[in-house]
């Protein structure tokens, strides 16, 4: 993802000299080849992350188009009051990517561990919240943050879902897997563990639910919302992020606000940090993130209906 | 700018003032020392140094001026007003409800404000991405960071200071409104800034202390910065509540709205001097 990324980027560097690309100090090995070629394209300021978001600020009232590129959490929280009024008060194309989305990098710790941004960056007005899960999507979301002329809000996953899905990248909610009743909604790399659960939930017991991955969040249309669920008695949404104020939070939102009549179970970080060591897969498993967690809590669902 | 021809800088400071109290008088809002204190350093930039065009308010070879202290909002609007950016009549609008001329510099439906700010901090790092995009695009505008003593205790400043040396950002020049006192008490008992042009020089900026309120001493200063492919940081010796007798050097006056008799004696002061 994180290649795709700076494949694009370099892309649009190339036939747009507005384009820069802003580091605090880190993506080592990633940018050699930007460096190299766009040298005037390229900033490094050093571990100074609220000096970084100044600088892009300045650059883009100046007519530059700047990517700010740090790991999580340092990209969004050292700087964040600096991207709320400096970036999103002035509604510049700033475009923030974090690097390192939920466990990706689990051994390194807490600090680390950028589980709260998808609740704190919804918060702040006036930044969309771009979340891929494949390669296809981050190359899609990029071009998209460069053209949209507003700020934006980029996590970059070490996990991906490994399918080609360049013809609907575009798609804000996209429906991977259509389906009855049930509905399975998540954004990032863990959508892979959505769509274990539904071949797991088809195959053993004859479950079918629809799966969406959610790629955008900020000027969503109610019409998609609306056609996506309108059918629908159960979701279960699953994120690498705190339960609290993040993507559950966001389609319970949804659900009231238009009036959908359907259940929702949430899959999410509880309200704790994470002490112990592992991997990004080993820190799911223990947080109750994975694909069996997805198919106790529907098949549970589904006998509890039936038992009624 | 036809009225402008027969006004020096010290009548724009006097207009200035007497505005910047009636409107914080009218408002009802703080501030008045702050605006009081750097008065003479924005009637010198806006009356004499910064070109600004009211007619183009986004003249690519304007100067830019960011207050990046921005509670002195009130002052800068007043300049701004005498430049024709605003009608004087909007200026009474300052912090009522419905206005645009927020407590806090704000550029939104305010032409010619280049950055809304209000927490401290964020100005110098703003100004030097300003800096750095001109300077790569062969621009030669300067740009103008106001900055307050206490301001300076924000990490984000020295991050700034430091990029800014390290680009050479020869075309930023910021001033720093020096009158020693902050929020409860004065920087020395608060968090000592002296050795503050040690500070600034081991940076990498060219710094040179001014007297705040000397108008010629302010014009030299300013048109012969920028040299030795450094950025210059002017410390500014000011008086907080400068032009009010009973307001200099006082942080109560930091917060105090004046009114009643306290805001007729200081009318009468700032109309006699």
């Amino acid at each position: 993802m994180r290649n795709a990324f700076a494949s694009k980027l370099a892309e649009l560097a190339k036939s747009d000299e507005r384009v820069i690309l802003i580091t605090a100090d880190l993506g080592f090995g990633l940018f050699d080849d930007f460096r190299k070629n766009y040298p005037n394209q390229f900033l490094n300021v050093g571990v100074a992350e609220q000096n970084m978001i100044g600088i892009a600020s300045g650059l883009a009232l100046e007519g530059y188009i700047p990517f700010c590129y740090s790991i999580a959490n340092f990209s969004f929280m050292r700087c964040l009051e600096q991207i709320r009024n400096d970036v999103c008060y002035h509604n510049l194309n700033v475009t923030i990517v974090s690097n390192g989305a939920g466990f990706s990098y689990g051994p390194l710790g807490m600090s680390h561990h950028a589980t709260e941004d998808i609740s704190l960056m919804r918060a702040i007005p006036n930044i969309d919240l771009l979340i891929p899960a494949t390669a296809s999507d981050a190359s899609f979301l990029t071009e998209f943050a460069y053209k949209s002329g507003k700020p934006n809000y980029l996590r970059l996953d070490k996990s991906i879902v490994p399918i080609d899905n360049s013809q609907t990248a575009n798609k804000p909610w996209e429906l991977l897997e259509n389906g009855e009743e049930i509905c399975i909604i998540a954004s990032g790399g863990i959508v892979d563990e959505a769509l274990k659960a539904s071949l797991k939930l088809k195959e053993d017991f004859s479950i079918n639910p629809k799966v969406v991955s959610v790629k955008r969040i900020g000027q969503n249309s109610n019409t998609e919302v609306t056609n996506l669920l309108g059918d629908v008695k159960l979701a279960v949404t699953l994120e690498e992020n705190v339960k609290s104020g993040g993507l559950g939070s966001f389609v319970l939102e949804l659900v009231s606000d238009n009036n959908l009549d359907l259940k929702v179970i949430r899959l999410g970080i509880d309200d704790k940090y994470e002490s112990i060591v592992g991997d990004q897969q080993y820190l799911r498993e223990i947080n109750g993130l994975t694909s069996q967690d997805i198919v106790k809590a529907i098949v549970s669902y589904v006998e509890n209906k039936d038992m009624n | 700018m036809g009225k402008l021809f027969n006004m020096n800088s010290i009548d724009f400071s006097k207009r200035i003032r007497i505005s910047v109290l009636k409107m914080i008088n009218n408002g009802n809002s703080s501030h008045i020392g702050s605006a009081l204190g750097v008065a003479d350093i924005i009637s010198v930039l806006f009356r004499k140094v910064l070109k600004l065009d009211s007619e183009n308010p986004k003249d690519a070879s304007r100067s830019r001026f960011i207050l990046s202290k921005g509670h002195s909002g009130a002052v800068v609007y007043a300049a701004m007003a005498e430049l024709g950016f605003f009608e004087r009549e909007k200026l009474m609008t300052h912090y009522q409800n419905g206005s645009t001329f927020s407590g806090h510099i704000s550029h939104v439906n305010n032409p010619g404000i280049e950055l809304s700010t209000g927490s401290l901090g964020h100005g110098l790092s703003v100004s030097s991405g300003m800096a750095l995009a001109l300077k790569m695009l062969g621009n030669s505008a300067r740009v103008y960071c106001v900055l307050s003593d206490g301001e300076c205790d924000e990490g984000s400043v020295w991050e700034a200071a430091m990029f800014a040396s390290h680009h050479k950002l020869e075309n930023l020049i910021a001033i720093v409104d020096y009158n020693k006192l902050q929020s409860l008490t004065t920087n020395e008992d608060t968090l000592k800034l002296e050795p503050f042009d040690a500070k600034w020089k081991s940076f990498g900026w060219t710094c040179v202390r001014v007297d705040g309120h000397d108008h010629d001493a302010l014009y030299d200063a300013f048109v012969n910065a920028g040299k030795d492919s450094k950025p210059t940081v002017f410390l500014a010796d000011t008086i907080k509540g400068k032009g009010v007798s009973f307001m200099e050097n006082s942080v109560l006056w930091h917060y105090r709205t004046p009114k009643g008799e306290e805001f007729s004696l200081a009318l009468s002061e700032l109309e006699n001097s």
